[in-house]
């Protein structure tokens, strides 16, 4: 009898946190999809449905001027493009050179690395503000030690280029690399010794371990950081502002995609602009550059999930 | 050897576009910088621009002590948030996939540009004005724990948490993914021996899940701080004052203390972690 009743009670307490728990992911979810769905609903609604007391979600008259108007002002299908190839290329180079490197402080320990691994870890704690003016400085006339002057006869300019991004990819001091560093070296760190000495007992150099054994074995932590990555740099405003500041890429038309709706809506002026009405534009705007993004997520994110369970960012 | 070829590219990016830099910002700090065709002329001026930026400087002490107060409110709620979060994505239940996805979606969605002009978005303020004042109705709520003797001081910390839920929603994905991580990697035979002992799903979180996953902890105040540093008013003004005004020298000042400040709220938080972190080897 009291065994029983223990059971319904321990059943009942089940059932009710399950409730709970429902209520709260649910409500958690809502918090977070709320203002997709709200930028999706305005997008699609013509523009006279803003005033109409009728439509709160769903509209009355749906239309597609909102995009083509969004599309026009920021030049959508060029700076798609441009975003994709910088994104694109960022991370690819990122990548490879934090994985050579976190391999190289995970495992090739040589005298002083310890020192160096303190460095990466520094890069991560300073803020990128205090740097960012010598950085500046450096790239509007990069000179290499004085090898520019040696070859173009002058410092280069490599200001609205794709250089800066390029050169930090390369040598893995590009936006959040710090991180990526981090957990490549921790996620070679939890591989076993002895799949490397097997491999070197076969007869594979260091060169050739690390590209047959090691980097098969990392590629749940190189989804991480090839998303992240991708991620970070499709909405990097801070870099990406300041050295792109006249290249059509995505987050420097967004931050100026306000100002652009003011002007061009309205053939300049800007006195005449309904403010709901460029608002509406500016959402569609945001759903348009975010959208990408959330299309690869929908393909990667159960890998994603999965990977970043098993990348070792832990230990 | 073969190390030092793997670590060269980073070392190199190191030098250049880390290394160099931070110390020429310190010596712009303390220096007066006059841009002219030629180049740049730099001037040494001592500690002039700190003293500028710290007692002359409108805008700057006001941004600094919004800066560190929304941190330090922050990321405790982030923090334990994101480990409540990840207990309970780590359950079985139907849908988890799905949910799991979602929770993860605003590590993709916020950072940079769209934040800013999401806070800008006149529609998104009319629906929410629309909704009433504080946006979940919290006033209820926080006269009944007034009633309910609770201080003021907690009241005004939870409800002001609650109004803020899509921001500290959409800054812990990243947070959730760790803790998540680390509670996957302890051993199933833990949880199934304290279970025989009776232990229930209580006791089990804070005798096993929060001791494991508390070096993680360590790990996501850290990051949950840098992450919140990154991109705020204060970067704003330093960027503002470099690249607006173009004084070099102020920003890099402005810059310094910035980092100061950060640095040693990274030591306080080192310390106080350094006593209570459970490190299983």
């Amino acid at each position: 009898m009291t065994t029983s009743r223990l059971l319904s009670l321990e059943h009942w307490k089940g059932w009710l946190w399950a409730m709970i728990r429902f209520v709260l992911i649910t409500g958690l979810s809502f918090v977070i999809l709320f203002p997709i769905f709200q930028k999706v609903s305005t997008s699609i609604k013509a523009k006279g449905d803003l005033y109409s007391a009728v439509v709160v979600w769903i509209p009355q008259n749906f239309s597609i001027d909102n995009f083509k108007e969004a599309i026009r002002v920021m030049d959508y299908w060029a700076t798609l493009f441009n975003t994709f190839a910088l994104s694109a290329t960022t991370t690819l180079l990122t990548t490879a050179s934090c994985a050579l490197a976190g391999y190289g402080f995970a495992r090739l320990k040589f005298r002083g690395s310890n020192w160096l691994f303190a460095g990466v870890i520094l890069t991560i704690l300073v803020p990128p503000t205090t740097i960012l003016i010598p950085v500046y400085l450096n790239l509007k006339s990069f000179d290499l030690m004085g090898l520019m002057t040696l070859i173009a006869g002058k410092p280069v300019n490599l200001l609205n280029t794709y250089w800066p991004f390029i050169l930090t990819a390369i040598t893995a001091n590009s936006l959040k690399a710090g991180l990526y560093i981090f957990i490549f070296r921790q996620f070679f760190r939890g591989i076993p010794k002895e799949v490397e000495e097997a491999a070197y007992v076969d007869g594979a150099g260091i060169g050739r371990t690390f590209s047959r054994i090691m980097l098969p074995n990392a590629i749940p932590s190189m989804v991480t950081v090839m998303l992240f990555s991708f991620v970070w740099q499709w909405n990097d405003s801070f870099y990406t502002t300041t050295y792109l500041t006249s290249s059509k890429v995505m987050s420097t038309q967004l931050s100026s995609l306000p100002y652009n709706l003011a002007q061009q809506v309205t053939d300049g002026a800007a006195s005449q602009a309904d403010p709901f009405y460029l608002s509406m534009i500016q959402d569609t705007g945001i759903l348009l550059a975010i959208l990408p993004l959330i299309v690869i997520y929908l393909f990667v994110q159960r890998y994603f999930v999965e990977s970043v369970e098993r990348t070792g960012i832990v230990g | 050897m073969w190390g030092v070829i793997y670590v060269l590219p980073w070392l190199i990016g190191f030098v250049l576009f880390f290394f160099i830099p931070l110390l020429a910002s310190l010596r712009y700090s303390m220096s007066t910088i006059q841009a002219n065709a030629e180049g740049i002329a730099i001037q040494f001026n001592g500690v002039a621009n700190y003293i500028q930026a710290l007692t002359v400087n409108t805008s700057f002490n006001r941004a600094l002590i919004e800066a560190i107060t929304d941190v330090l409110i922050n990321v405790p709620l982030i923090v334990i948030f994101s480990l409540f979060l990840a207990v309970i994505l780590n359950q079985k239940f139907r849908g988890r996939a799905v949910a799991r996805s979602i929770f993860f979606l605003p590590v993709i969605l916020a950072s940079g540009v769209i934040m800013t002009l999401e806070s800008t978005s006149l529609i998104d303020a009319v629906n929410q004005s629309s909704t009433g004042g504080s946006s979940l109705g919290t006033f209820e709520l926080e006269n009944l724990m007034v009633n309910a003797g609770v201080s003021d001081w907690i009241v005004t910390y939870l409800s002001s948490a609650v109004d803020r839920i899509y921001q500290i929603v959409s800054q812990s994905g990243v947070q959730i993914l760790i803790f998540l991580a680390g509670i996957q990697t302890i051993s199933p035979q833990l949880y199934e021996a304290s279970k025989m002992e009776g232990a229930t799903g209580y006791e089990a979180f804070w005798k096993i899940t929060f001791p494991m996953v508390s070096p993680l902890i360590f790990v996501n105040a850290i990051y949950t701080i840098i992450d919140s540093f990154a991109n705020n008013a204060m970067t704003e003004l330093i960027r503002d004052t470099g690249f607006v005004k173009f004084d070099f020298g102020l920003s890099s000042a402005m810059a310094w203390v910035y980092f100061l400040a950060i640095a040693i709220i990274l030591v306080i938080v080192n310390i106080i972690f350094s006593k209570r972190v459970f490190y299983q080897d």
